[in-house]
């Protein structure tokens, strides 16, 4: 432990900490911009300038490791005022459009310029017209707004290790880019969207489609069916003052409905169909083609297109099976439709998504189109939802509620709702796995190893006599490393590290997408992973093959999982693809 | 030695020395050196080498005279520039500003006096090798081969002798020993920082055992400076053996040079070099067979000036943008590729082999207590010999300009000396008799930098030379951190405003003000100087500050917006101005006087250049 003294206070912090974490254990807050809670500190801005005496120049509070006796002082007069010429300087460079930003209200530069008290700008502006890149269709870059924090880069590039993004030009006219001044559709962008979550200005924001949505919802001919993910119902309440965790899916449900859709489903229904089909496969490899092993999991978008940019080696390990509310489309479009006697083609299908990487999924391959029409029309992120709840005029605030979905595509099991954190892919499929191998229930339905944030989470598990090595990975730079440990297991012919693998792009899987509500940090993952736990807990039916309303609908429509009809309407197929458009 | 095989000791290098040595001495009688560094060749030494290449031979005079080409002999004011040695009496005599029809004279060794050459003593610039000679202020260590020898001849080097630091170094010292040496001799970085060099040898030598690297920085960026060009293409293998017995020091087998791609004739001397030592076994496995390996790699940088940081220099050969981070850690903890690398610019280790070789103590005899050795500087400016020269460390700035630079040209006044370039700050004629070293710079508000040194006389305006340093480093700012990226822009508007005329003296507190936040909280080293040159003049020459901000008037008339010209009664209507006049703004018939529309004006200055008449007046 070290002793230091903040502002006069004395405080003991451990080894390693900075003067930021020191004075906050002294109840200091000490201003930041660029720091992330997420991200190793890039000192970009300034702002966190303070005083440590003996020191000749003001030192970064966020990058200072403290020492024993250091003695620092945090807001005189003079570091404040600095602080402020500091602020004054970005802003200058910054556009003055807050009223039509995305990110008005929600901005960290708007709520600093706030604390400042800045008034007046008091430098000339300088204000660089630069195109808005909507190339993706799933992220906004407006690089007019860039306060060059370089968080998206830290994320883009060491934790993703995606390499779209980077600074081009340098000096007054550095400006964030794809690198080689390309669109971002162009780039080897796979579309996670950590960027826009991790953005603390309107620089890079998700695609805005509410518009798309709500014209649909006035047209009287469209039939509008929503689905929520498992995810976002532990999210939402963020924005409206409840805490991360809480779960509002009968909120969420009354207030979809209230907006005009005349269906709600739940995603969580699609991932008991994804287990089903996936576990299968898991199942089939094991007893019939163990060469085929190890299994990894394509619930993710956004890793798909990683792996179809930068790891197609790896396509015949890939679960066919499409993500959860990409199934949940086709059968909206198919099995309900066909139940309803409605036209497939009159039916507008919303999937509100933790995620910007689910916008591209939805026309990503002609799978995608299943039902004959495009499965799912718009997918729209936690962000987009929370402003559309708002324009519906639903106090979600107080809202007292506990609305169910709709059948038959509504009601889900416990191994449903635990998709939307990292390892629970992997422990709902590990249960339906057993009954498959087995045709006994699971022993045990919770694996405590696969939980929590560790990049890379690694057991062994018995499946009724079959010794199932499993890993978890999120974030896409620890993949990279589960992969290669297959790689070189593959190249030197030895016996394989894994059998199945589960991999979310996003730190912590879907609770941590890059849709979610912004100031995501690790306390707020562990709560939001907390609230999809908990809903697990209180479900009586807690794995898909043994819920009543999946027993129906293979017994109805599909037959059984891998059959024929499962196949052509569930599982998609792969295909190499270059990194750079151009 | 005629075959290529590898040198397999220390006594085979040194009979191979003494063999070079001899051949140097029984050459033919007269020895031609022709400058042909980058500047030299500029000039157009090319082509006088062609003619007297091609005299020699129309002479018959093969045997009596040899023709060797050099690389920069450090005198920018006279290039092309040749020596002619006489191997017999062992004196030289310079020629500067050789002109190819010079060139059949100097063959025939007449006096080219009458040919109009200039003929430059050699005692003016470069003394004895190795001694300091107090007289003509010069000494050369780091320049001490180059402009001598043939750089892209490892024979050559051999005879002067080359390696035999390294060989002394791994076959008879321990690494620690190596350090302990360069600690004792108390070498300080050249590149800018004057951090004593054997000291972060140390710390990337306390690193735990495994990969580590020693990184030549070769991306010289201020602005007028070139000694790192010069000695590279000069004398490319002194640098490669200070980096092998650095590598030795700290337990390195891998050095990479850091070299702005700008740099096409020292790349090209470099990787001759690299391929000769290579070739011989200086370089490579097994060196000398003392069973150490090292190996040296060639990284271009596209001549960013904040890749001369270390840790900016560092990403840029990682592949990523040069920007710095905030240290710690440092380099020599974690590095290149996240290993224990040491940072070193092109003068300091070209100290190293010297130092080697002839221990700390001589080294020590050399310069002042806190800074031995000799530093390089790139005179340059107002001065009437502008060129590259070496001189003890305590070496005042009169002895450099007055002394060795000649004093200022044209007969003007002297006003200031730059040093540290846009890092740097102003001196005043004050500070003329202060030894300089790392510590005396400092406390006048200027700095080391890496040795450009730029002479300003009466013509210039101090106002105007910071907004042209400050203007360098906004184009070279990697835009990182915010007091760099917009603060320096600030600056930069505020004293335009001043050099306008349209600044208050609200404005001069202002730019002090932001000065300090800048300093005071930029990341790296580019941003925390960058305000030096404006802080500097602020306190040097407030006078010439408050001359245009309250009196709207810059006095050495170089700010157009305050300057204006006027035609006087010595007119005679010759008409020449009107007639040069790019904007046409001149009036008058033939035989009248003329008169300046102030309002067209472009403040070019043309009508006062062509006018003979002195009939042109600068207000």
């Amino acid at each position: 432990m070290i002793d230091l003294t903040v502002n006069g206070f004395d405080v003991q912090v451990p080894d390693g900490s900075t003067i930021l974490e020191a004075a906050l254990a002294a109840e200091i807050k000490i201003p930041t911009l660029c720091k992330h809670p997420d991200l190793p500190p890039t000192g970009a801005c300034g702002i966190c300038v303070v005083k440590v005496e003996g020191y000749p120049d003001l030192v970064r509070a966020c990058s200072t490791p403290v020492q024993q006796g250091m003695k620092v002082e945090t807001h005189d007069p003079e570091i404040v005022s600095v602080r402020r010429t500091l602020l004054e300087m970005i802003l200058s460079t910054h556009p003055n459009e807050c009223l039509t930003c995305g990110r008005h209200g929600a901005c960290e530069l708007q709520e600093l310029a706030k604390d400042f008290g800045i008034r007046e700008e008091k430098m000339p502006s300088i204000r660089r017209e630069l195109p808005r890149d909507d190339s993706t269709g799933c992220i906004t870059l407006d690089p007019r707004k860039c306060i060059k924090c370089g968080r998206c880069l830290e994320m883009c590039q060491q934790q993703q290790d995606v390499w779209a993004l980077s600074f081009m030009e340098r000096g007054l006219d550095t400006r964030i880019a794809p690198a080689g001044d390309i669109t971002l559709a162009e780039s080897p962008c796979v579309h996670c969207g950590q960027c826009s979550a991790h953005c603390p200005v309107g620089a890079i924001l998700e695609y805005d489609q509410t518009e798309a949505v709500w014209d649909a919802l006035r047209d009287p001919s469209r039939h509008c069916v929503a689905q929520i993910a498992p995810s976002v119902r532990v999210s939402l309440g963020e924005a409206f003052g409840y805490e991360s965790g809480a779960n509002l899916a009968g909120q969420l449900y009354h207030a979809l409905r209230r907006m005009g859709f005349d269906t709600v489903f739940d995603t969580n229904f699609g991932a008991d169909v994804t287990i089903m089909e996936e576990a299968s496969e898991l199942a089939e490899r094991i007893r019939s083609a163990p060469e085929k092993l190890p299994l990894i999991t394509t619930c993710c978008p956004s890793w798909v297109d990683f792996m179809e940019k930068f790891h197609a080696d790896m396509i015949e390990h890939f679960s066919t099976c499409k993500s959860p509310h990409a199934i949940l489309g086709t059968l909206t479009k198919t099995y309900y439709a066909e139940k309803e006697g409605i036209d497939p083609e009159s039916i507008f299908m919303v999937s509100v998504m933790p995620c910007t990487a689910k916008k591209y999924e939805i026309t990503r391959e002609k799978s995608m189109y299943a039902s004959g029409e495009q499965d799912v029309d718009i997918s729209l992120t936690t962000r987009e939802i929370t402003r559309m709840i708002r324009q519906t005029g639903i106090a979600l605030e107080n809202l007292n509620c506990l609305e169910l979905p709709d059948s038959p595509l509504g009601e889900y099991s416990g191994a449903g709702v635990i998709f939307g954190v990292s390892g629970g892919v992997m422990e709902s499929a590990l249960r339906s796995t057993h009954f498959f191998l087995t045709g006994e229930d699971p022993p045990e339905l919770e694996f405590q190893p696969l939980r929590g944030l560790e990049g890379i989470k690694e057991m062994t598990v018995d499946l009724g006599g079959h010794n199932l090595r499993v890993a978890v990975a999120h974030g896409l730079g620890h993949v990279e490393k589960v992969l290669e440990r297959v790689r070189v297991a593959k190249e030197k012919g030895d016996p394989m590290p894994y059998d199945f693998i589960e991999v979310m792009a996003c730190p912590g899987g879907c609770i941590g997408g890059g849709g979610q509500s912004w100031n995501v940090c690790n306390t707020v993952r562990n709560q939001r992973a907390a609230g999809l736990i908990k809903e697990d807990r209180v479900q009586d039916v807690r794995t898909s093959y043994a819920s009543p309303w999946i027993q129906k609908l293979y017994k109805d429509f599909l037959g059984a999982p891998l059959s024929p009809k499962a196949k052509e309407l569930l599982h998609t197929s792969y295909r190499s693809r270059p990194e750079y458009l151009r | 030695m005629s075959t290529t095989t590898p040198v397999k000791d220390p006594a085979a290098l040194a009979s191979w020395a003494t063999e070079q040595k001899a051949q140097q001495d029984s050459g033919a009688p007269i020895l031609i050196r022709v400058s042909m560094g980058t500047c030299g060749i500029a000039a157009k030494t090319g082509s006088v080498l062609e003619v007297l290449q091609s005299e020699v031979q129309s002479q018959q005079k093969e045997g009596q005279i040899e023709i060797v080409q050099t690389g920069c002999m450090g005198l920018c004011h006279s290039e092309p520039t040749i020596e002619v040695y006489d191997r017999q009496t062992r004196q030289s005599i310079f020629y500067g500003n050789v002109k190819p029809e010079h060139a059949p004279a100097i063959v025939r060794e007449e006096s080219s006096q009458a040919y109009g050459v200039d003929i430059l003593t050699q005692n003016w610039y470069r003394p004895e090798e190795e001694k300091a000679d107090v007289a003509t202020a010069q000494a050369r260590i780091v320049l001490r081969n180059t402009g001598r020898i043939n750089p892209e001849s490892i024979g050559d080097y051999v005879g002067t002798a080359g390696y035999t630091a390294l060989a002394k170094a791994i076959t008879s010292m321990q690494p620690d020993e190596v350090i302990q040496t360069v600690i004792d001799a108390g070498l300080r970085g050249r590149g800018g920082g004057g951090f004593p060099t054997g000291v972060k040898w140390q710390f990337a030598a306390n690193q735990p055992a495994g990969e580590k690297f020693v990184i030549c920085n070769a991306d010289e960026g201020d602005p007028g400076a070139f000694m790192d060009r010069a000695v590279l293409e000069g004398d490319p293998h002194a640098v490669l053996e200070a980096m092998a017995i650095s590598g030795y020091a700290i337990g390195a087998a891998k050095g990479v040079i850091y070299i702005r791609a700008e740099y096409p004739l020292a790349i090209e001397r470099l990787q001759c070099a690299i391929g000769q030592a290579l070739e011989y076994g200086l370089l490579g496995d097994n060196i000398l067979g003392s069973g150490f390996d090292f190996d040296i790699e060639i990284k271009y940088g596209a001549g960013a000036f904040v890749c001369g940081e270390e840790t900016a220099l560092i990403h840029s050969i990682e592949g990523l943008r040069g920007e710095p981070i905030y240290k710690p850690p440092f380099p020599a903890v974690e590095g290149l590729w996240k290993r224990p690398t040491i940072v070193n610019n092109v003068e300091t280790l070209a100290n190293i082999c010297a130092i080697v070789r002839q221990g700390p103590e001589w080294f020590r005899s050399i310069g002042t207590e806190k800074c031995p050795g000799t530093k390089v500087f790139a005179l340059a400016g107002k001065v009437k010999r502008v060129g590259l020269v070496e001189v003890p460390m305590g070496t005042t700035l009169r002895d450099i300009v007055f002394g060795v630079g000649q004093g200022i040209a044209n007969d003007r006044a002297f006003k200031a000396v730059q040093t540290g370039g846009p890092s740097g700050g102003c001196l005043k004629s004050d500070d003329l008799d202060t030894p300089i070293d790392y510590e005396s710079l400092r406390a006048l508000g200027s700095m080391m930098g890496s040795g450009g040194m730029i002479v300003m006389d009466e013509d210039d305006c101090m106002v105007n030379v910071a907004k042209f340093f400050l203007e360098f480093t906004l184009d070279e700012s990697c835009g990182r951190c915010t007091p760099c990226r917009v603060g320096n822009k600030r600056l930069h508007e505020m004293l335009v405003k001043v050099c306008e005329g349209k600044a208050d003296m609200r404005t001069l507190e202002k730019l002090r003000q932001l000065s300090d936040v800048i300093k005071e909280t930029s990341l790296c080293g580019l941003g925390q100087t960058s305000p030096n040159p404006v802080l500097s003049t602020l306190r040097q020459f407030r006078r010439e500050y408050l001359d245009h901000v309250l009196n709207h008037m810059c006095t050495a008339g170089v700010c157009s917006a305050l300057i204006s010209y006027e035609i006087n009664d010595r007119c005679v209507g010759c008409t020449l101005c009107a007639r040069n006049c790019p904007v046409s703004c001149i009036d008058g018939s033939p035989k009248e006087l003329h008169t300046i529309d102030k309002e067209l004006c472009i403040k070019c200055g043309v009508c006062q250049q062509v006018c003979k008449f002195h009939a042109v007046d600068k207000h």
